[in-house]
């Protein structure tokens, strides 16, 4: 295992792969591990790169090394009452990772991992400002900086992240921050068929309500549906909020308010770690997205499963019988789907990531050999 | 400012080219007559003009990869172009190349509020596409000044901002999926309805490409509810850096207003002079505005204002109707309006970290009083995106010349302390030379390896982004590549 601590470091270990045509394992926390293709490959740990570059408050702005643990992050950015806004998920569980593996921010990077404010702040794409990264060629580059609005050259920023460790390592990310809100209650329906709740929820985020979460979960613990609606922000602004979206809702039902910023929080939380699905042992994980009005006929395609809702119906958690090819049954339906848990097997047979358009994947295929020439970075997890 | 020498040998074929085109668009949409071709010599950074070659309109996406074909079988250069607003020179043409504009792909395709988008044609401007849904009470987020006039196709390109981003995002944030055309003529799609990507986020790194890695004719945006109610206050200060620090103070208390403005002394008088707005003689002056039901509004302005007072402001204005809303606004909207009035002018869009406010304010002065030419200052400081204008006089020999050199020096500030060159003009022919203010060689060349892939011979808007040094190789490459295939088409004539 190779651990560089610091840059150069990691361009070195780079470079003498390269000379050597041989195959590097990126990897962080490992708390994604199991997400995408397995690669053979000299592991590398950047959990050696450690530590906040730069945080300004006051500029909502946070430049931070790769292999920093969110924890860490998380409570830095709390001390000063601010917040990733893309909520980074932990998905350690639901991976069968084992609750205690550490997520580093680079980790969340490269796999774009988003919560359910996804919806309203934007994606980790969106939230990223800069990236320090080296290449497959052992160049050490950077994109972006550590301001807000920046169209200087190619945003290869948004580019980089989600690319699973495939273009480059990441060494350095940068962050635009939120004020975390000082209030947060959830407005929740129960009994709705997915029909209705994701009609519940197109009006909500179709309201003039700033809805931060819109989740639908078909059966939850008492056996019956729950449809959650997430409002955040200053307190009186949110208790306005919270009375005029109950009686835009009344007709879906009999609305319910919860104010209790510790249950709303944890019960988010939960919902962005897919934890209705986290018992569903031995069988396969999807991740599905579509717009949200399709989610119910996502839902309806994919008799059995145990699915649940985030981002207002679009996407859909799906726990399916081990080896089911869920792409052929959703054939008509515009989006895609991620085979997020399986095992080896079934990984390779049905492919983790969507297929991209023919036109497209050679495009991506060119870019993965101007970035990585010797094909060492990660080889095959992306498919 | 240097462009690339036209090549003799594609003009030598331009009526054959030009033949080419009429078969697949009608006549009218295929411009080549020198007195028409005049209108697309510039963009809205008109100091640098030349006519095209030729300029097409083509009506639908399968005409824009005619045309795209051609061209690339031809080994023609094309500058895409939207409305022609490009403050950076975005689609300034060269004497061989063809300008393709999408003035005439104006149309929506669909709106679906269920799901909140809006998908529209690249042509239509950005404030058409807000009046597409306005009476449904949904708006588009990004607001370039210039919003009455460009086009979403440019905003694309130049990945465009707006007042009101700290809140809502720029382009990239708002733009959900693309029909794009690439330079070979291959139409592809990209996102959609959904969020997110398969595979590599291809759409982040379309946006905000200039026009040089395909042209873009369909684009699915993301549309908003408009909020219940908007109100600005305006806050003046004694000096630029108390106003910079209270910037960052109503920001780090956790308020998050939908826009902070700032304008320095010289930009307010020039202001008051041309908008009669009522503004304070001050050294700096804020509008910050925040959105919601009229309790929220009331909540967020009496924190913001508890947090001016604490700097000790020279005035303090709350609007209390629409009427006076409108106003603060106005000076501020006419501010590009009043300083060409009063002179010539370039505007700059370096981007700051906020923190270094005060301290680039002080040192563009000193800048300014170098080089004997006054810089006003008006910016969005939420997010330190600068814009300082250079007063010149175009019609004193050398004074452009001056200008243009305080402003490279004001943008390598603006990288020093901690930004960027630009913020939302892009880069174009403008920052081009700057470049590697910024970037690295190593830096430039990763980007450029993204037009290989897409573009390989370099043919759609080349000369823009890369310093001409930095893209000579890759550009000339292709020139030699025309020179041969027009050798060889002589041959076997």
């Amino acid at each position: 295992m190779y651990e560089p601590r610091d840059e150069d470091a990691v361009a070195s270990v780079i470079r003498d792969a390269a000379n050597a045509s041989k195959s590097l394992s990126i990897q962080g926390g490992a708390s994604r591990r199991g997400l995408g293709h397995d690669v053979a490959g000299a592991p590398v740990s950047l959990t050696g790169l450690s530590g906040i570059t730069l945080y300004e408050p006051g500029a909502l702005t946070l430049v931070v090394r790769a292999g920093t643990p969110l924890k860490e992050i998380k409570a830095a950015l709390a001390e000063e009452g601010q917040m990733l806004p893309f909520e980074p998920p932990c998905w350690a569980a639901i991976l069968g990772n084992g609750a205690h593996a550490e997520s580093t921010i680079g980790g969340v990077v490269a796999t774009n991992a988003s919560g359910p404010r996804r919806i309203h702040s934007g994606a980790c794409r969106d939230s990223l400002i800069g990236v320090r990264f080296v290449d497959g060629a052992g160049r050490i580059l950077k994109n972006g900086g550590r301001v807000m609005k920046n169209v200087t050259g190619y945003d290869l920023v948004k580019l980089m992240c989600g690319t699973h460790g495939t273009l480059g390592v990441l060494t350095e990310v940068s962050f635009k921050l939120l004020p975390k809100p000082e209030s947060q209650a959830t407005v929740s329906l129960t009994g709705l068929d997915n029909q209705q709740a994701v009609a519940a929820m197109s009006a909500a985020l179709g309201s003039p309500y700033n809805v931060s979460g819109a989740a639908h979960v078909p059966s939850a613990s008492d056996g019956q549906s729950r449809t959650c609606l997430r409002l955040e922000g200053l307190a009186q602004s949110v208790s306005y909020r919270a009375a005029e979206l109950m009686r835009q809702l009344d007709p879906f039902g009999s609305p319910q308010l919860d104010t209790d910023v510790d249950a709303v929080s944890r019960e988010w939380q939960s919902m962005g770690a897919a934890d209705a699905l986290a018992t569903e042992s031995g069988r396969d994980i999807w991740r599905i997205s579509v717009k949200p009005t399709d989610g119910p006929r996502v839902a309806a395609a994919l008799e059995g499963a145990t699915v649940f809702f985030d981002w207002g119906g679009g996407l859909v958690w799906a726990a399916v019988d081990a080896g089911t090819d869920v792409r052929s049954r959703l054939a008509g339906i515009d989006g895609h789907a991620t085979l997020f848990k399986a095992d080896t097997d079934n990984r390779q047979r049905l492919g983790v990531f969507h297929p991209e358009d023919p036109a497209i994947a050679r495009y991506s295929q060119r870019l993965k050999q101007e970035f990585d020439p010797s094909n060492i970075l990660n080889r095959g997890r992306m498919g | 400012m240097e462009m690339p020498v036209p090549s003799g040998q594609i003009i030598a074929r331009k009526s054959a080219i030009l033949d080419r085109f009429l078969k697949v668009l009608p006549a009218e949409a295929v411009i080549s007559e020198p007195a028409e071709t005049r209108v697309y010599e510039c963009d809205a950074l008109s100091a640098y003009r030349c006519p095209p070659m030729a300029a097409v309109l083509p009506s639908s996406t399968e005409e824009v990869a005619a045309i795209l074909r051609i061209c690339h079988e031809e080994g023609v250069p094309v500058v895409p172009r939207g409305s022609g607003t490009s403050l950076a020179g975005g689609a300034l043409p060269t004497a061989d190349a063809v300008i393709l504009g999408v003035s005439k792909l104006a149309d929506v395709l669909e709106t679906d509020y269920d799901n909140r988008y809006i998908r529209v044609q690249t042509g239509r401007t950005n404030l058409s596409v807000t009046g597409a849904v306005e009476q449904d009470d949904f708006f588009y987020a990004p607001d370039p000044s210039s919003q009455l006039a460009c086009a979403i196709a440019g905003n694309i390109a130049m990945n465009s901002g707006g007042a009101h981003c700290l809140k809502y995002g720029v382009t990239t944030n708002n733009l959900l999926g693309v029909t794009m055309v690439t330079m070979a003529g291959e139409i592809i799609e990209l996102g959609g309805a959904h969020l997110d990507a398969p595979g590599y986020d291809w759409l982040g790194v379309i946006c905000g490409s200039e026009g040089q890695l395909g042209v873009v004719t369909e684009a699915t945006l993301r549309i908003l509810r408009k909020p219940e109610g908007a109100r600005p206050v305006l806050i003046g200060y004694d000096s630029n850096e108390t106003a910079g620090a209270c910037v960052a103070d109503i920001i780090r208390a956790g308020v998050l207003p939908v826009a902070i403005e700032f304008m320095d002394r010289p930009c307010i008088e020039a202001c008051e002079a041309f908008a009669h707005a009522g503004y304070p003689q001050v050294e700096a002056l804020l509008i910050v505005e925040v959105e919601g039901s009229e309790a929220e509004i009331q909540e967020q302005l009496s924190r913001i204002i508890e947090i001016a007072n604490k700097h000790q402001p020279a005035e303090l204005r709350e609007s209390s109707s629409e009427e006076e809303s409108a106003l603060i606004w106005k000076g501020r909207k006419s501010a590009f309006g009043a300083m060409g009035q009063i002179s010539d002018y370039i505007c700059l869009d370096g981007t700051i970290p906020v923190s270094a406010l005060p301290e680039t304010l002080r040192r563009i002065g000193e800048l300014s009083n170098q080089y004997g030419l006054k810089v006003a200052n008006v910016f969005h400081a939420g997010d330190g995106n600068m814009h300082p204008l250079i007063l010149f006089d175009a019609n004193k020999p050398g004074d452009l010349e001056i200008c243009e050199a305080l402003g490279a020096e004001i943008l390598k500030l603006c990288v020093e302390v901690g930004g960027c060159l630009s913020g939302e003009h892009g880069v174009g022919v403008e920052k081009r030379d700057l470049m590697t203010a910024q970037y690295t060689d190593d830096d430039l060349d990763i980007q450029m390896q993204v037009k290989d892939v897409l573009d390989p011979q370099w043919l759609l808007n080349p000369a823009k982004v890369f310093p001409l040094a930095s893209s000579a190789s890759r550009r000339e490459a292709t020139t030699r590549d025309t020179a041969a295939r027009s050798d060889s088409a002589s041959a076997a004539a």
